[in-house]
């Protein structure tokens, strides 16, 4: 195998963010080494065909620290997470795996707490789990609990990147940056306390709500590295521009504020429960509609749209009439010191 | 965070603007802005492609994490090598380059570097990990050094010996004197930090007004900078040079005597050593004689280092406003915010690392 030169000596915590260095990593490791057409696709999950169904399938692995927070926990995450994968995907979700690795000494109370919440999500997204695995590690060889978990779904729709075009709208559902914000304060590090509650939502929920609309072109879940990078992603996946309006885009009362103190970027927040749609412009008004009669996209916007020119880029119309580029995570957030 | 979003008024600030333009009359005037979290703002509101071309908008050194030199870095690092040491720091230190390595390279390594949110933070670690020894990096501008002083003060009433300070604070007024005095730096004028006025008021930026400069220490909002970069521009068109106060709902002329004083308690003035820039005299506070117990650089006998500049590496000529980033041969190729080579990237406060995010 030859060297990666471009790659730095170790792994560091900014490789696994979701933003350009997670990118890089997967360029020049992964794609590199396990050379197939179905990876090159770089999607969140796999489009598969089996005995003639097409199938969409993925996998994800939960970390979450600590693993209870407001509005969720690591087990409720677990399952919605990778339910949302195969959503997005245009896939209606069936199966999912359950694969545990818990740190010797876990209190069992707080594995069946965990399994319980696993066991609700499943229900109320109406999936199953299927198959598991346990492994125990000594002490200090985990963080308390991993999940990981894999899904099967039916693919309902091909919403492929190449269908996005110019003048396509894009609609976010609903506020953005509460999932992180939300974590990030209950780990009881900083110094002041909040009401945020995590987004956390199985959103095969929403997209069944307009999937059977033409003019779906492209869903996308804006979790690590926030909105942000989601657009960028599909802005150089498909070398097209988008433009997005501040003002459209909404931030709750509460996470502006920790974002001032800490010096964090809302739009590279983390989401769990937010999705974003790039539909034809003519059909637009009506996914809207459709979002808004669900609880899950109450709040639906049309953000912005799809641009001829900008070569790849995100481009951000501020609230005072500004114009500036959106760029996606890089590393991750430092917070600031003045 | 209603009363920010009236500062974020589109036809107020387009009314600015539009003053701005005929204040201006054609003729080009740049403009300095000093701190980072200027230079943030300017960028997130987008507010270069709304003002008039002939208004050139430079960054200044007024970032603490840009402005700190390598041979610090590299004291932090050597000390992140040491037994039972744990580093903590603020965030935006951990992937500033050394000469041969990054705290976020040490922590990877499995050095044991903690990112705290505030220096009290710092010195609870060290309340709870009696066996070990933390170093606080105490890096910061005017903003930042009284509670840091606070820190120390604390440190002494809980009894905590474990706690040691790695001085690196800079002040503002004699680095930007030393800009001035350059000769170098071409700017009409000057928008001056808010929040490190808070502190040291208004007094000590009246130097300015000897070289003719204007200026005027301004808010971070969109409609602050807009009217700030107006006041300037009337007392240029008026030709006078005098230090304004556009944020005056926070800063006082006088500062903050309080936090002044507790300065003056716990630190001394000293010559430090600029990123970029240089040694400056006086531009520094090491911890005072009193509190030597408390001093990383006494107690760890750590020695200074020749700083080692990367070559073709221009953050000096940036952080003077005399280069733009796009000048650099690193700029978005070897230098970009998750592998800096200059100090301009590493925080998201650096005038590169605003050109490369926000372009």
């Amino acid at each position: 195998m030859p060297p990666i030169t471009s790659m730095d000596k170790n792994i560091l915590l900014a490789h696994g963010t979701g933003g350009r260095m997670s990118h890089k990593l997967i360029d020049e490791v992964f794609l590199r080494v396990f050379d197939n057409p179905i990876l090159l696709e770089k999607d969140d999950g796999a489009i598969v065909e089996i005995g003639g169904e097409k199938l969409a399938f993925t996998t994800d692995s939960y970390v979450v620290k600590p693993i209870f927070f407001p509005g969720g926990d690591i087990g409720k995450l677990s399952v919605w997470g990778t339910v949302n994968d195969l959503a997005v995907m245009g896939a209606e979700p069936f199966y999912i795996s359950c694969g545990l690795i818990i740190e010797e000494g876990l209190e069992l109370e707080i594995l069946e707490r965990i399994i319980s919440s696993m066991a609700e999500a499943a229900r109320i997204a109406n999936v199953l789990v299927v198959t598991g695995d346990t492994k125990v590690v000594e002490r200090g060889g985990a963080d308390r609990i991993y999940i990981n978990t894999s899904g099967v779904g039916m693919l309902k729709k091909n919403l492929p990147l190449n269908g996005i075009e110019p003048t396509d709208k894009i609609i976010l559902s609903g506020s953005i940056g509460e999932h992180e914000v939300s974590v990030l304060l209950a780990r009881d590090e900083l110094p002041f306390h909040s009401d945020i509650v995590s987004d956390l939502a199985p959103l095969n929920l929403l997209v069944s709500e307009i999937l059977n609309v033409d003019g779906i072109k492209f869903i996308r879940d804006p979790t690590r590295g926030g909105l942000a990078t989601t657009l960028n992603e599909i802005a150089e996946g498909r070398n097209i521009g988008i433009i997005v309006e501040e003002e459209k885009i909404k931030i709750s009362e509460e996470v502006k504020a920790v974002c001032e103190l800490l010096g964090l970027d809302p739009f590279c927040l983390a989401n769990e429960g937010k999705m974003v749609v790039v539909v034809k412009s003519d059909c637009a008004d009506e996914v809207v509609r459709r979002m808004r009669k669900n609880p899950l996209g109450r709040e639906s916007e049309i953000i912005g749209e799809v641009v001829g020119e900008l070569n790849g880029r995100v481009c951000l119309k501020t609230r005072v009439g500004g114009t500036r580029i959106l760029d996606m995570l890089t590393g991750y957030q430092l917070p600031r010191i003045c | 965070m209603k009363y920010v979003d009236e500062f974020n008024d589109r036809n107020l600030c387009l009314s600015l603007v539009k003053k701005i333009d005929s204040l201006l009359g054609g003729s080009e005037v740049s403009i300095m802005e000093v701190c980072g979290t200027h230079t943030m703002a300017i960028f997130r509101g987008g507010l270069r492609s709304l003002l008039p071309p002939p208004i050139r908008l430079l960054s200044g050194p007024g970032c603490p994490v840009c402005v700190t030199p390598t041979s610090y870095l590299d004291k932090a690092v050597a000390l992140s090598e040491k037994e039972k040491v744990i580093i903590a720091t603020f965030g935006d230190m951990m992937r500033v380059p050394g000469s041969n390595s990054s705290l976020e390279k040490q922590k990877a390594a499995g050095k044991e570097i903690r990112v705290v949110y505030s220096p009290l933070e710092a010195l609870n670690i060290a309340e709870n990990n009696p066996d070990k020894k933390v170093v606080f990096l105490a890096v910061g501008f005017e903003t930042t050094s009284p509670t840091i002083a606070v820190t120390a003060i604390e440190a002494r009433k809980r009894g905590i010996l474990n706690f040691y300070l790695l001085s690196g604070h800079k002040r503002v007024p004699p680095a930007l004197e030393s800009l001035v005095r350059d000769g170098d730096l071409k700017v009409d004028g000057f928008i001056l930090p808010g929040h490190v006025s808070t502190i040291i008021g208004v007094k000590p930026y009246l130097f300015l007004a000897e070289y003719g400069l204007p200026s005027v220490i301004c808010g971070f909002e969109p409609l602050d900078i807009l009217q700030g970069i107006c006041m300037i521009l009337r007392q240029i068109k008026e030709e006078r040079a005098e230090v304004e106060v556009q944020y005056s709902r926070v800063v006082k002329n006088e500062g903050n005597a309080e936090a002044m004083a507790l300065l003056h308690d716990i630190f001394i003035e000293t010559d430090s050593e600029w990123r970029g820039l240089g040694p400056i005299a006086g531009s520094g506070y090491n911890l005072r004689k009193e509190y030597g117990d408390l001093d990383a650089n006494q107690v760890f006998s750590l020695m200074d280092t020749a700083s080692v500049e990367t070559d073709g590496c221009i953050c000096g000529q940036i952080l003077k406003g005399l280069k733009i980033p796009n000048q650099c041969p690193h700029f978005g190729k070897s230098c970009i915010p998750s592998s800096p080579v200059g100090a301009c990237m590493v925080s998201s406060e650096g005038t590169c690392a605003a050109y490369y995010k926000y372009g």
